[in-house]
Protein backbone atom coordinates (compact mmCIF):
# COMPACT_ATOMS: atom_id res chain seq x y z
CA UNK A 1 0.00 0.00 0.00
CA UNK A 2 2.62 2.84 1.51
CA UNK A 3 5.93 3.35 0.13
CA UNK A 4 7.11 3.33 3.56
CA UNK A 5 5.00 -0.30 4.57
CA UNK A 6 7.40 -2.22 2.07
CA UNK A 7 10.21 -1.40 4.15
CA UNK A 8 10.04 -4.74 5.75
CA UNK A 9 10.55 -6.49 2.51
CA UNK A 10 13.45 -4.61 1.35
CA UNK A 11 14.61 -5.43 -3.12
CA UNK A 12 17.80 -7.49 -2.41
CA UNK A 13 17.66 -7.14 1.20
CA UNK A 14 19.80 -3.77 0.83
CA UNK A 15 18.58 -0.44 1.41
CA UNK A 16 16.16 0.06 -1.43
CA UNK A 17 12.46 0.38 -1.86
CA UNK A 18 11.36 -0.34 -5.47
CA UNK A 19 7.71 1.95 -6.34
CA UNK A 20 6.35 3.78 -8.52
CA UNK A 21 7.08 7.59 -9.11
CA UNK A 22 3.88 7.98 -8.91
CA UNK A 23 3.44 6.76 -5.26
CA UNK A 24 7.06 8.40 -4.42
CA UNK A 25 5.23 11.74 -5.49
CA UNK A 26 1.91 11.10 -4.23
CA UNK A 27 3.41 10.05 -1.10
CA UNK A 28 5.43 13.30 -0.68
CA UNK A 29 2.40 15.63 -1.47
CA UNK A 30 -0.04 13.90 1.40
CA UNK A 31 2.62 14.28 3.80
CA UNK A 32 3.49 17.84 3.29
CA UNK A 33 0.02 19.47 3.06
CA UNK A 34 0.12 23.32 3.89
CA UNK A 35 -2.90 24.60 4.47
CA UNK A 36 -4.83 28.21 4.41
CA UNK A 37 -6.76 28.60 7.62
CA UNK A 38 -9.97 29.81 7.17
CA UNK A 39 -11.13 30.63 10.43
CA UNK A 40 -14.76 31.66 11.03
CA UNK A 41 -15.94 30.72 13.94
CA UNK A 42 -16.20 28.59 17.06
CA UNK A 43 -14.79 25.48 15.20
CA UNK A 44 -11.53 27.65 14.20
CA UNK A 45 -11.55 27.51 18.38
CA UNK A 46 -11.62 23.96 18.36
CA UNK A 47 -9.25 23.97 15.80
CA UNK A 48 -6.51 25.84 18.45
CA UNK A 49 -7.29 22.76 20.56
CA UNK A 50 -6.11 20.47 17.20
CA UNK A 51 -2.89 22.84 16.73
CA UNK A 52 -2.02 22.65 20.28
CA UNK A 53 0.67 20.03 21.57
CA UNK A 54 -1.99 17.76 22.74
CA UNK A 55 -3.55 16.22 19.36
CA UNK A 56 -0.27 18.54 17.63
CA UNK A 57 -1.92 18.77 13.80
CA UNK A 58 1.34 19.36 12.65
CA UNK A 59 2.59 15.99 12.81
CA UNK A 60 0.89 15.06 10.00
CA UNK A 61 3.22 17.50 8.09
CA UNK A 62 0.84 20.40 7.77
CA UNK A 63 2.25 23.99 8.25
CA UNK A 64 -0.73 26.66 8.13
CA UNK A 65 0.27 29.74 5.82
CA UNK A 66 -0.88 33.02 5.81
CA UNK A 67 -1.07 32.77 2.02
CA UNK A 68 -3.51 31.09 -0.47
CA UNK A 69 -0.63 30.56 -3.08
CA UNK A 70 2.27 28.91 -0.53
CA UNK A 71 -1.30 26.24 0.51
CA UNK A 72 -2.48 22.84 -0.78
CA UNK A 73 -5.52 23.10 0.97
CA UNK A 74 -8.19 25.59 2.55
CA UNK A 75 -9.54 24.59 6.05
CA UNK A 76 -12.97 26.24 6.19
CA UNK A 77 -14.03 26.26 9.54
CA UNK A 78 -17.13 27.81 10.63
CA UNK A 79 -20.54 29.90 9.60
CA UNK A 80 -19.85 31.08 6.13
CA UNK A 81 -21.87 34.09 5.86
CA UNK A 82 -22.56 35.54 2.47
CA UNK A 83 -20.34 38.45 3.07
CA UNK A 84 -17.51 36.23 3.12
CA UNK A 85 -18.34 33.58 0.71
CA UNK A 86 -17.17 36.17 -1.92
CA UNK A 87 -13.90 36.29 -0.01
CA UNK A 88 -13.82 32.56 0.22
CA UNK A 89 -14.38 32.02 -3.78
CA UNK A 90 -11.39 34.48 -4.20
CA UNK A 91 -9.49 32.99 -1.69
CA UNK A 92 -9.94 29.56 -3.37
CA UNK A 93 -9.09 30.99 -6.97
CA UNK A 94 -5.83 32.30 -5.70
CA UNK A 95 -4.47 28.84 -4.83
CA UNK A 96 -2.08 26.67 -7.00
CA UNK A 97 -2.86 23.36 -8.66
CA UNK A 98 -3.33 20.82 -7.15
CA UNK A 99 -5.61 22.03 -4.32
CA UNK A 100 -8.11 20.49 -1.89
CA UNK A 101 -10.95 22.01 0.32
CA UNK A 102 -11.86 20.17 3.95
CA UNK A 103 -15.21 21.91 5.41
CA UNK A 104 -15.13 21.67 8.86
CA UNK A 105 -18.50 21.55 11.63
CA UNK A 106 -22.22 21.83 10.60
CA UNK A 107 -22.62 25.39 9.49
CA UNK A 108 -19.55 25.29 6.56
CA UNK A 109 -20.99 21.54 5.65
CA UNK A 110 -24.46 22.30 5.31
CA UNK A 111 -25.78 26.02 7.05
CA UNK A 112 -25.97 24.04 10.63
CA UNK A 113 -28.77 25.94 13.02
CA UNK A 114 -28.92 28.24 10.70
CA UNK A 115 -30.43 26.70 7.86
CA UNK A 116 -34.04 27.44 8.08
CA UNK A 117 -33.94 31.57 9.57
CA UNK A 118 -30.12 32.40 8.92
CA UNK A 119 -30.63 34.70 5.93
CA UNK A 120 -27.23 35.82 5.72
CA UNK A 121 -25.52 32.13 5.94
CA UNK A 122 -24.55 30.05 3.08
CA UNK A 123 -25.80 26.54 3.60
CA UNK A 124 -22.81 25.14 3.01
CA UNK A 125 -19.61 26.00 1.68
CA UNK A 126 -19.80 23.17 -1.42
CA UNK A 127 -22.25 25.73 -3.27
CA UNK A 128 -19.35 27.67 -4.17
CA UNK A 129 -16.37 25.82 -4.15
CA UNK A 130 -15.42 21.91 -4.38
CA UNK A 131 -15.18 20.31 -1.10
CA UNK A 132 -12.78 17.13 -0.57
CA UNK A 133 -13.52 16.39 3.28
CA UNK A 134 -16.35 16.83 5.20
CA UNK A 135 -16.23 16.77 9.17
CA UNK A 136 -19.22 16.68 11.04
CA UNK A 137 -20.05 18.32 14.38
CA UNK A 138 -20.89 21.23 16.03
CA UNK A 139 -18.04 22.00 16.38
CA UNK A 140 -15.94 18.22 15.73
CA UNK A 141 -13.51 16.78 18.22
CA UNK A 142 -10.20 17.10 17.47
CA UNK A 143 -9.93 13.53 16.96
CA UNK A 144 -12.50 14.00 13.75
CA UNK A 145 -10.08 16.70 12.78
CA UNK A 146 -7.66 13.96 12.92
CA UNK A 147 -9.45 12.08 11.04
CA UNK A 148 -10.70 13.88 7.97
CA UNK A 149 -6.99 14.78 7.76
CA UNK A 150 -6.23 11.15 7.23
CA UNK A 151 -8.98 10.76 4.76
CA UNK A 152 -8.00 13.72 2.59
CA UNK A 153 -4.06 12.32 2.93
CA UNK A 154 -5.70 9.26 1.97
CA UNK A 155 -7.78 10.96 -1.26
CA UNK A 156 -3.90 12.26 -2.23
CA UNK A 157 -3.09 9.06 -2.33
CA UNK A 158 -4.96 7.43 -4.90
CA UNK A 159 -4.53 10.33 -7.36
CA UNK A 160 -3.21 9.73 -10.27
CA UNK A 161 -0.53 11.64 -12.02
CA UNK A 162 0.66 10.78 -15.30
CA UNK A 163 -1.63 9.49 -18.22
CA UNK A 164 -4.22 10.73 -16.01
CA UNK A 165 -6.60 11.88 -19.51
CA UNK A 166 -5.73 7.75 -20.68
CA UNK A 167 -6.53 6.11 -17.16
CA UNK A 168 -9.64 8.08 -16.76
CA UNK A 169 -10.69 7.35 -20.22
CA UNK A 170 -11.17 10.40 -21.33
CA UNK A 171 -9.40 10.19 -24.89
CA UNK B 1 -31.80 59.97 41.71
CA UNK B 2 -35.15 57.75 41.73
CA UNK B 3 -36.72 56.80 38.29
CA UNK B 4 -39.49 59.28 39.09
CA UNK B 5 -37.26 61.99 40.10
CA UNK B 6 -35.40 61.85 37.10
CA UNK B 7 -38.70 61.54 35.19
CA UNK B 8 -39.77 65.18 37.13
CA UNK B 9 -36.75 66.80 36.49
CA UNK B 10 -37.33 66.40 32.53
CA UNK B 11 -41.00 66.95 32.88
CA UNK B 12 -40.01 70.15 34.19
CA UNK B 13 -37.22 70.71 31.42
CA UNK B 14 -38.74 69.33 28.13
CA UNK B 15 -42.65 69.47 28.79
CA UNK B 16 -45.14 67.67 26.64
CA UNK B 17 -41.85 65.92 24.94
CA UNK B 18 -41.35 63.75 27.73
CA UNK B 19 -44.46 61.30 27.50
CA UNK B 20 -44.74 59.09 30.37
CA UNK B 21 -43.35 56.62 32.95
CA UNK B 22 -43.28 53.24 33.11
CA UNK B 23 -41.94 51.84 36.52
CA UNK B 24 -43.81 47.86 36.77
CA UNK B 25 -42.00 45.91 38.28
CA UNK B 26 -39.76 43.76 37.29
CA UNK B 27 -38.60 45.64 34.40
CA UNK B 28 -36.31 48.99 34.83
CA UNK B 29 -38.34 51.71 35.26
CA UNK B 30 -38.18 53.54 31.64
CA UNK B 31 -39.29 57.10 30.00
CA UNK B 32 -41.02 57.70 27.14
CA UNK B 33 -39.91 60.54 25.06
CA UNK B 34 -41.08 62.41 21.48
CA UNK B 35 -38.20 61.34 19.05
CA UNK B 36 -37.28 64.34 17.90
CA UNK B 37 -35.98 65.39 21.41
CA UNK B 38 -33.48 62.23 21.86
CA UNK B 39 -30.66 64.59 21.57
CA UNK B 40 -31.64 67.40 23.87
CA UNK B 41 -33.23 65.15 26.33
CA UNK B 42 -30.08 62.38 26.73
CA UNK B 43 -27.35 65.45 26.79
CA UNK B 44 -29.19 66.69 29.84
CA UNK B 45 -29.19 63.06 31.22
CA UNK B 46 -25.91 63.20 30.51
CA UNK B 47 -24.86 66.78 31.74
CA UNK B 48 -26.97 67.36 34.31
CA UNK B 49 -24.98 67.36 37.37
CA UNK B 50 -27.70 65.12 39.47
CA UNK B 51 -27.66 62.89 37.05
CA UNK B 52 -24.34 62.52 35.16
CA UNK B 53 -25.46 59.39 33.16
CA UNK B 54 -21.72 59.17 31.59
CA UNK B 55 -22.32 55.33 30.00
CA UNK B 56 -24.72 54.28 27.40
CA UNK B 57 -24.95 50.53 28.12
CA UNK B 58 -26.88 49.84 25.13
CA UNK B 59 -28.76 51.17 21.76
CA UNK B 60 -31.54 49.05 20.03
CA UNK B 61 -33.72 49.22 17.87
CA UNK B 62 -37.40 46.93 17.60
CA UNK B 63 -39.50 46.63 15.11
CA UNK B 64 -43.21 47.11 16.79
CA UNK B 65 -45.60 46.68 13.87
CA UNK B 66 -47.04 49.93 12.98
CA UNK B 67 -43.87 51.46 14.35
CA UNK B 68 -40.25 51.68 15.24
CA UNK B 69 -38.58 51.81 18.56
CA UNK B 70 -36.02 52.74 19.87
CA UNK B 71 -34.46 51.73 23.55
CA UNK B 72 -31.56 53.33 25.51
CA UNK B 73 -30.10 51.86 27.58
CA UNK B 74 -28.14 54.49 30.55
CA UNK B 75 -25.74 54.13 33.41
CA UNK B 76 -24.26 56.54 35.48
CA UNK B 77 -20.88 55.34 36.78
CA UNK B 78 -20.42 58.09 39.23
CA UNK B 79 -23.77 58.14 41.11
CA UNK B 80 -24.87 54.25 40.47
CA UNK B 81 -28.24 54.74 39.20
CA UNK B 82 -29.99 53.97 35.90
CA UNK B 83 -32.62 54.56 33.48
CA UNK B 84 -34.28 53.60 30.39
CA UNK B 85 -34.84 55.86 27.37
CA UNK B 86 -38.07 54.66 24.83
CA UNK B 87 -39.01 56.59 21.44
CA UNK B 88 -40.86 55.73 18.58
CA UNK B 89 -40.98 56.90 15.47
CA UNK B 90 -43.39 55.78 12.34
CA UNK B 91 -41.86 53.22 9.82
CA UNK B 92 -42.16 55.52 6.92
CA UNK B 93 -39.54 58.16 7.81
CA UNK B 94 -37.76 56.28 10.65
CA UNK B 95 -35.30 59.44 11.49
CA UNK B 96 -34.14 60.05 14.77
CA UNK B 97 -31.36 62.20 16.15
CA UNK B 98 -28.26 60.66 16.54
CA UNK B 99 -26.66 60.49 19.98
CA UNK B 100 -22.92 59.99 18.80
CA UNK B 101 -21.50 63.00 19.68
CA UNK B 102 -22.53 62.37 23.11
CA UNK B 103 -21.47 58.76 23.52
CA UNK B 104 -18.98 57.59 21.30
CA UNK B 105 -20.10 54.37 22.03
CA UNK B 106 -23.36 54.71 20.06
CA UNK B 107 -21.19 55.21 16.75
CA UNK B 108 -21.61 51.20 15.57
CA UNK B 109 -24.74 50.81 18.11
CA UNK B 110 -26.36 53.21 15.76
CA UNK B 111 -24.62 51.91 12.50
CA UNK B 112 -26.09 48.34 13.62
CA UNK B 113 -29.75 49.60 14.32
CA UNK B 114 -29.47 51.14 11.00
CA UNK B 115 -28.45 47.82 9.55
CA UNK B 116 -30.60 45.23 10.93
CA UNK B 117 -33.90 47.69 11.77
CA UNK B 118 -33.61 50.51 9.02
CA UNK B 119 -33.64 53.64 11.69
CA UNK B 120 -31.99 56.48 10.04
CA UNK B 121 -29.81 58.37 12.35
CA UNK B 122 -29.42 62.19 11.85
CA UNK B 123 -26.33 63.54 12.53
CA UNK B 124 -24.28 60.16 12.65
CA UNK B 125 -21.10 60.76 10.49
CA UNK B 126 -20.21 57.76 9.02
CA UNK B 127 -24.12 55.76 8.11
CA UNK B 128 -23.16 52.76 6.33
CA UNK B 129 -24.22 49.01 6.71
CA UNK B 130 -22.03 47.52 9.57
CA UNK B 131 -23.11 43.53 9.55
CA UNK B 132 -24.70 43.30 5.98
CA UNK B 133 -22.23 43.82 3.17
CA UNK B 134 -23.05 47.27 1.97
CA UNK B 135 -24.71 46.16 -1.21
CA UNK B 136 -27.32 44.12 0.64
CA UNK B 137 -31.00 45.16 0.22
CA UNK B 138 -33.55 45.58 3.06
CA UNK B 139 -33.40 45.79 6.54
CA UNK B 140 -33.58 41.79 8.12
CA UNK B 141 -34.54 42.29 11.29
CA UNK B 142 -37.96 44.23 10.53
CA UNK B 143 -41.12 41.85 10.24
CA UNK B 144 -42.15 42.29 6.99
CA UNK B 145 -38.43 41.10 5.82
CA UNK B 146 -38.18 39.03 2.53
CA UNK B 147 -35.29 36.75 2.22
CA UNK B 148 -34.28 37.18 -1.20
CA UNK B 149 -33.64 34.81 -3.38
CA UNK B 150 -30.51 35.29 -4.80
CA UNK B 151 -27.16 36.50 -3.50
CA UNK B 152 -24.35 37.01 -5.74
CA UNK B 153 -25.30 33.92 -7.89
CA UNK B 154 -26.17 31.84 -4.67
CA UNK B 155 -29.09 30.87 -3.28
CA UNK B 156 -30.26 32.04 -0.06
CA UNK B 157 -32.61 29.76 0.97
CA UNK B 158 -31.52 25.77 2.38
Amino acid sequence: MGLLNRLDDPYEGGGIVLGKVEELLNWGRSKSDWYLHFGLACCAIEFMAMNASHFDFMRFGTIPRTSPRQADFIMITGTVTFKMADRIKVLYEQMAEPKYVISVGSCSNSGGPYWEHGYHVLKGVDRIIPVDVYIPGCPPRPEAFEEGMMKLQEKINQQAIFNKRKRLGIE
Amino acid sequence: MLATEIFQRLSSEFGEKVLGLFDQQPSDPAISIAPEAIFDICHTLRDDEEMQFDYLMSLSGLDLGEKLGMVYHLCSMQLGHRIVIKAEVDKANPIVPSVERLWRTADWHERETYDLVGIHFEGHHNMIRILCPYDWEGHPLRKDYQVPEMYHGMKVTY
